[in-house]
């Protein structure tokens, strides 16, 4: 067993992740995405960061994706204004985005990170030591990032209003 | 469930950098060759999504929690982020018929 669980998932969210993007259909994008943040919430489990395992499957797979999928059945979208983009572009996409691979991990060779990820204090991610964190040193941080939910949630509502009605 | 997650550490630092790498790479690479507006607005949560699993990573290495404090805040302003562009799209969609991205190139200038 021991770490193999780690680079199985990995292969998986790679995957799901390369599926989502260049699959045809944006439904399938979506379904893909939810699957990729599932294995974000394995590897969460397998770095026993509890608490941010259960943030991310409520947040991303239920709140984010709900939205995502609600807005794109709202659109109506069909195959004939499906837009696509010319083959020369795509091409250079994909050699822009392999050279930034190349250059992000051939820079990262030098520092040698190569000491195995031990976990030293077993209840690190738990929610108790999360949340005394949490409301002692980043107290400000944490109701300044309720006004930033409220203001998101206004202009959203006035930004998709009709217009005449404001 | 501490036994159990304990026997499955010991993966290499550097692996979950190559894998946040990746990861954050296609989504680069999303950004670049799609023009629906959506599938943009995913490969932007790709990338984020990565980020976040490097900050946990490297949170869970030098044993301090304020790294996951980030990673909730990161999460907190993805939400913002995905409602308010959520919304443009809409109103585009409203406006042009289309969520192709080209239609708005007259924001160049």
């Amino acid at each position: 067993m021991g770490t193999s669980v780690f680079y199985f998932v990995a292969a998986l969210s790679i995957l799901f992740s390369l599926m989502v993007i260049f699959s045809k259909n944006p439904i399938h994008s979506i379904l893909y995405l939810i699957l990729t943040f599932f294995t974000f919430t394995v590897h969460y489990v397998l770095l026993n960061a509890q608490f941010l395992a259960v943030v991310n499957f409520i947040v991303y797979m239920g709140a984010i994706m709900v939205l995502f999928l609600f807005v794109l059945m709202l659109l109506n979208l069909n195959k004939e204004n499906e837009p696509n983009k010319s083959a020369l572009l795509k091409i250079v996409g994909v050699i822009a985005g392999c050279c930034l691979i190349v250059t992000l991990i051939g820079s990262l060779k030098s520092v040698s990170l190569n000491d195995p990820l031990v976990l030293r204090n077993p209840n690190l991610g738990l929610v108790k030591n999360l949340g005394k964190e949490l409301f002692g040193p980043f107290m400000l941080p944490f109701e300044l990032s309720s006004i930033l939910l409220l203001s998101a949630m206004v202009g959203a509502v006035l930004l998709t209003k009709k217009e005449g009605n404001i | 469930m501490n036994n159990v997650v304990e026997n499955l550490q010991g993966v290499p630092l550097s692996h979950y950098i190559w894998l946040s790498t990746i990861i954050f790479s296609i989504g680069v690479v999303g950004v670049l060759t799609r023009r629906n507006a959506i599938v943009i607005f995913m490969s932007v949560e790709l990338m984020l999504n990565a980020v976040n699993l490097l900050l946990t990573a490297f949170s869970v290495h030098s044993n301090d929690p304020s790294g996951q404090v980030f990673v909730f805040f990161i999460m907190a302003l993805a939400a913002a982020e995905v409602a308010v562009g959520l919304s443009i799209i809409v109103m585009v969609y409203r406006n042009t018929k289309s969520i192709d991205i080209n239609v708005l190139n007259r924001l160049k200038w």
